[in-house]
């Protein structure tokens, strides 16, 4: 267990160094995703003890949100003052955004599933 | 030390311990989750939502600061980046599936980033929003961390841009499902990686409580957009602006 949060920790922060030593306009942690998957794909399979460490943390993702939205209280009197910009910017932009990735993924990949005969029950995946 | 003479002195004291923060972050989410399960995991009871209205409600009430808050809450925080580094597990189980639909993901992925940074700006600007609430509402659909580094290029407020980020990844977890059921996009595949690129990862936590696979291309496209409007959005910015 330990073993494997190492690993992870050592994922995050070459990801820091890799984006601090070349400027790149992203977050270290995402360099890091790309390291660990990149890992994976060389090992060729998933050792036990990171699924176990990996999944904690997946499975409790919600809560990590929280303090970083706790700081609504920061800027209650800006957020008032732009409420209607800013709600009807949020509620429009990520709808029309959800509906045109998801349509537009399903029609590209519609050919794909028919021939891998997906079609139905294709919701139980869970693992 | 001597004994609290008072409630509030002893409330003082308490809110000065990182304990304190920390312990009632994970209290307003076991409530938030709770509320959620009695109602039936309805997507309308977001317990990140409940859980930071609880929060909020008890910073005002008792007057202590963000500031305060955020010492014991950074431990939770801090999470956000290993987490991050774990998202790479279930991208690797649906590898073959990925690799599969490698040009469909491209092309759906480039376009939706798109699309949820120009009609933010759009309709803010048609509200009459200025430019550095532009500037924060243009990378809102990108993981917190990115949109606060991007939202600085732009010139705008990064930490109203970590509030727009949170706002915008509950009604993408809330209304998105819903949305994209209504649309008749029922592959979970399709699914995440909307949800994923439009709501990053308050989005993929939703996803993942589907399934696997929808929280893969969630956690895929969160990676991807964050990827893609870190490098695309202060380019295009400049040209625009």
């Amino acid at each position: 267990m330990l073993f494997y949060l190492t690993v992870i920790l050592v994922c995050q922060l070459a990801g820091e160094l890799i984006v601090v030593g070349l400027g790149l306009p992203m977050p270290g942690p995402v360099i890091g995703m790309i390291l660990l998957f990149a890992g994976l794909v060389i090992r060729g399979g998933i050792p036990e003890g990171l699924t176990r460490v990996g999944d904690a943390f997946l499975s409790n993702l919600s809560l990590l949100f929280i303090p970083a939205g706790v700081g609504v209280v920061l800027h209650v009197g800006l957020i008032a003052q732009e409420a209607r910009a800013l709600g009807a910017a949020l509620l429009g932009s990520t709808l029309i955004a959800i509906a045109v990735t998801g349509v537009l993924m399903h029609l590209l990949t519609r050919r794909q599933r028919a021939r891998a005969g997906e079609g139905r029950g294709e919701t139980g995946d869970r693992s | 030390m001597s004994a609290p003479a008072s409630l509030t002195e002893l409330w003082v004291y308490l809110a000065a311990s990182p304990l304190t923060a920390l312990t009632m972050t994970l209290i307003a989410y076991q409530c938030g989750m709770w509320i959620s399960a009695r109602a039936g995991f309805s997507p309308l009871a977001n317990p990140v939502l409940l859980a930071v209205l609880l929060l909020v409600g008890l910073l005002l009430v008792t007057g202590t600061d963000y500031r305060t808050y955020f010492e014991g809450a950074q431990f939770v925080h801090f999470l956000l980046g290993p987490a991050t580094v774990a998202l790479a597990l279930p991208l690797y189980r649906q590898i073959e599936r990925v690799r599969r639909s490698a040009l469909a993901i491209t092309v759906s992925l480039l376009t939706g980033g798109a699309v949820a940074a120009a009609t933010a700006v759009a309709i803010g600007a048609f509200f009459g929003a200025g430019p550095d609430i532009l500037a924060s509402l243009a990378p809102k659909s990108v993981t917190a961390a990115v949109a606060m580094g991007i939202a600085d290029k732009l010139g705008g407020l990064p930490s109203l841009t970590a509030v727009l980020v949170m706002i915008t990844g509950v009604i993408g977890a809330t209304l998105g499902p819903l949305l994209l059921t209504l649309l008749g996009v029922r592959d979970p595949a399709s699914r995440g990686l909307a949800i994923g690129t439009a709501a990053h990862g308050i989005g993929t936590a939703r996803a993942l409580q589907m399934s696997d696979l929808e929280g893969a291309f969630a956690g895929l496209a969160m990676g991807l957009n964050a990827l893609a409007t870190a490098l695309l959005l202060p380019l295009v910015w400049g040209w625009i602006f």
